[in-house]
């Protein structure tokens, strides 16, 4: 029945694509309504909390005339509606403005820290990917055995570890006892690609540990709900090898799941690098998102907030996508 | 069989997850082995895979001392402009002074020495000063320092066209001549403390990118600044005076107290101020010496005198009867730091009065006395605001809270982020209580003081004593230095007195060197002079 209505779908070409583009069409404007939606909650946030960026720049030798001009020259005398439709524009037309905090352009301040952030972010996530899915189907056959208990023990304490506590045991275990990288001194990403990786690997598998816990356990219950289905049931009475059905037809079912679990993932890997790049020295976003947060440095925050944003939507879309290619029966979901 | 090599690739996953990618190879190896044996072989390879790379770290150590460089962590990114004149943070001065010099500038004695000036000469009236430029100084992009330059660095602190000036003392000059190489600065009224204010930075005139790519005349250049990174100064070759002990000194910035002892640790810091007590005992010390200087500043629970209860000065005196600054000390410093009793601090040696350290000594009865005249016989519910990036205060508030309970003093701790403070407390004056440090930054009693004036800017507590604002006046006008610091002091004793303040400490400053680097200077101001830091033969 599966396949009869796939096939069914595959020689109705035109409506298919056309379903496709549509949705694609709506996913792309979903993507500049949540930045922006992002951005405005961003601006508003800031202005409920105390804090203004001419008292902060000024510190203790603010007096109000200086504060006023400041405001003035830094464009905070107008309104907040005006305010964020400025900069609204501004970003639409490609410019960020300028940072308060470094009198200079917000694009090219964060260029270089996305970099890192990015390098970081992705390796984790590889590293996530490529031990928690392989991990997670072999764990359902422990769960099953007699060790079960030791697995869902250690799974519950590394969910449990916060990142800051293992990034100081990592450091001090391996930056300081072994000396496999040195905290604090982060190489630059071109000048020494080798040595900045190094680093980075520290900090990926910092994040990654709880996060592959989590993936771990998700990967295992998908798995046992699914070999418990009538269709596994049958084919293993008929006699099929247990573990030929498992990754023949089982795993491909619980991709589905898994991949968009790993999509929240994504998002995840970036809060969890905030913590993780203060720990490590690392130099990326989300040490100057936290710093341009309590300089109250607006348009780095805002910037910084609209990429996190765009990376979350995005991670989001491409996983859709790849359900669509893992299970065709979800191309139309959305459409009809 | 098949439940073993699963085992094993269970091991194989676990030993991966642990010891990452440097585990690869030995991890293969497990697979091979048994699952029970996989722990041990494991461990092994983790420390053989390891051991060339400790030691290239450590050949790194000795590259740095080789290379004649040396890496200081700070706790803070430096402020916005790199510009001395619009310089607004402490930490950003104190990286800055290395690289910045006025006509005369302070020595670690607290004095003022000659410095892009040769000599100043004062006339008998006070009114005068005459500077005899010195010659050959140059600014780091090569250029001779011209009498224009200096003549334009002074004009731009005391411009006051756009409201007020950058420097408001320098007002009061009234005319700016030369003659050759000799500058005359007169004043329309004589200001003994008037040279400390010629500290101020002498820049090109003729210069406009000193926000972000500054030039000065000091012993160190700027080099190149990363946002929430580093800063990179190196040695100035043509510098007048005695050149710098290092080449280059790279400041790293980790606004997490962690990544600061990590990094001494791991050999990426060779020197971090500002350490506490609790931070150093982590480190080892065959590795680091520590020296103790002080913090230069007046620690205290800076009361709202205009908000109930403070309002009424036999409660802040019961809380200066309360509050055991000893006992602060030694809970939340292990014993570091200078007890205080008034706005002062030990570094201005003439103007402070250590008589008054032990003006309130803990008494808690007379402490409820006091109370109960004041109307709050079984005390009374009170908050302290601290800024939370910085743990020492949090602590000392802790330890007050504490200390407060014995007369029945119920006090909440709010931190609050350092912004918030800034326009909430400092200007916006919307508080009760707040535990903060504060310091001078000029080497001027009337610095510290002025702000107790009930209508100076700066009086975030609400201060408010006619005596004290008509000494500040008789101050003012006293030509006579002697005379002028017994009324500086007599202001002193009205802080205590008065009970402004529950005053607490001047904080230790803690610096960690690394063992090799010899030099460390302290001075009476929060700076650190890096051109004297230099490694042993």
């Amino acid at each position: 029945m599966l396949r009869g209505s796939s096939r069914q779908y595959a020689a109705d070409v035109v409506p298919e694509a056309y379903c496709y583009m549509r949705s694609t069409v709506r996913r792309v404007l979903m993507l500049l309504a949540t930045m922006i939606i992002v951005s405005f909650l961003t601006y508003a946030a800031f202005e409920l909390i105390s804090g203004d960026p001419a008292e902060a720049m000024l510190g203790t030798q603010a007096t109000p005339a200086r504060i006023a001009a400041l405001r003035r020259e830094l464009g905070l005398d107008a309104p907040f509606p005006v305010r964020y439709i400025r900069w609204l524009l501004g970003f639409f037309s490609g410019d960020l403005g300028v940072s308060y905090s470094y009198k200079q352009p917000v694009g090219e301040l964060i260029a270089p820290k996305l970099e890192v952030t990015l390098c970081l972010c992705l390796l984790s996530f590889v590293i996530i990917t490529l031990i928690s899915i392989p991990l997670g189907v072999l764990s359902y056959q422990q769960v099953v055995g007699r060790f079960g208990w030791i697995h869902t023990t250690l799974n519950q304490l590394l969910m449990a570890v916060p990142a800051f506590f293992t990034g100081i045991l990592i450091s001090w275990g391996f930056g300081i006892v072994l000396r496999a990288f040195t905290p604090g001194d982060f190489p630059d990403l071109h000048m020494d690609p080798a040595g900045a990786f190094r680093h980075l690997l520290f900090a990926a598998v910092c994040i990654a540990i709880p996060r592959t816990a989590m993936t771990v356990r998700m990967m295992r219950s998908t798995v046992i709900s699914e070999m418990e289905k009538d269709y596994v049931q049958t084919a293993i009475s008929r006699g099929n090898d247990r573990q030929g059905v498992l990754l023949g037809h089982v795993l491909k079912n619980s991709l589905v799941p898994a991949v968009t679990f790993l999509a929240q993932t994504m998002a995840e890997i970036v809060a969890g690098g905030i913590v993780v790049e203060q720990v490590f020295g690392i130099p990326g976003l989300g040490r100057l998102l936290v710093a341009s947060i309590s300089n109250r440095d607006y348009p780095v925050v805002q910037a910084i907030v609209v990429i996190l944003a765009f990376w979350v939507v995005l991670a989001g879309l491409a996983a859709d996508l790849i359900n669509q290619c893992i299970d065709p029966r979800l191309r139309l979901g959305g459409g009809s | 069989m098949k439940k073993r090599i699963l085992a094993g690739l269970l091991a194989l996953g676990m030993t991966v997850l642990a010891l990452n990618g440097c585990a690869k190879k030995p991890a293969a190896e497990t697979t091979a082995a048994s699952a029970e044996t996989s722990a041990a072989p494991a461990a092994n390879a983790a420390s053989e895979s390891v051991a060339p790379t400790a030691a290239s770290s450590a050949g790194q150590k000795t590259g740095r001392a080789a290379s004649n460089e040396i890496a200081v962590g700070i706790a803070q990114d430096l402020d916005e402009s790199l510009d001395p004149h619009l310089t607004v943070a402490a930490g950003t001065r104190e990286v800055m002074f290395n690289v910045f010099e006025g006509l005369v500038k302070p020595d670690p004695d607290g004095n003022l020495i000659p410095a892009v000036a040769a000599d100043v000469a004062v006339s008998d009236d006070g009114l005068v000063y005459t500077f005899t430029l010195r010659e050959g100084v140059k600014f780091h992009n090569g250029d001779p320092v011209t009498m224009e330059d200096v003549i334009w660095s002074i004009r731009r602190n005391a411009d006051d066209s756009e409201g007020e000036a950058l420097v408001p003392a320098l007002t009061s000059i009234s005319d700016i001549t030369s003659e050759d190489n000799k500058l005359l600065i007169t004043l329309s009224e004589p200001n003994n403390e008037f040279l400390s204010y010629l500290t101020l930075a002498i820049l090109p005139a003729d210069y406009d990118k000193q926000d972000t790519a500054p030039v000065g005349t000091g012993p160190f250049r700027f080099v190149s600044r990363k946002a929430q990174d580093s800063i990179v100064l190196e040695r100035f070759d043509d510098y007048w005076g005695e050149p710098a002990g290092v080449d280059r000194v790279t400041y790293k910035i980790s606004e997490n107290a962690e990544g600061l002892i990590l990094g001494l640790q791991s050999g990426a810091l060779d020197v971090v101020s500002h350490m506490t007590s609790t931070q150093i005992v982590q480190l080892k010390e065959s590795e680091f010496n520590v020296e103790e200087g002080t913090m230069n500043l007046v620690q205290a629970l800076y009361l709202n005198n205009a908000e109930k209860p403070f309002d009424d000065v036999r409660v802040r005196q019961a809380l200066c009867y309360a509050v055991d600054k000893q006992g602060v000390i030694d809970m939340a410093f292990d014993g570091y730091g200078v007890p205080l009793g008034s706005s002062m601090y030990p570094a201005f040696g003439k103007y402070f009065d250590e008589s008054l350290t032990d003006y309130y000594t803990v008494d808690i009865s007379k402490a409820k006395a006091l109370l109960a005249e004041a109307g709050y016989p079984n005390g009374f519910e009170m908050t302290i605001t601290v800024p939370s990036n910085y743990q020492p205060h949090m602590d000392t508030a802790q330890v007050i809270a504490e200390q407060l309970k014995s007369i029945g003093v119920k006090a909440t701790i709010q931190p609050v982020e350092w912004a918030s403070w800034l326009s909430d407390v400092y200007s916006g004056r919307k508080y009760q209580s707040t535990l903060v440090g504060v310091d001078a930054s000029e080497m001027t009693a009337s610095a510290m003081l002025k702000r107790f004036v009930s209508t100076a800017g700066n009086n975030f507590v609400n201060y408010s004593s006619a005596d004290y604002d008509a000494l500040y006046e008789k101050a003012l006008a006293c030509a006579d230095d002697a005379e002028q610091t017994l009324i500086f002091r007599e202001m002193e004793k009205n802080l205590t007195e008065n009970a402004a303040n529950v005053y607490i400490q001047d904080m230790a400053d803690l610096v960690v060197v690394r063992k090799g680097l010899e030099g460390l200077t302290f001075y009476p101001l929060y700076v650190l002079d890096v051109s004297r830091l230099h490694w042993a033969e």
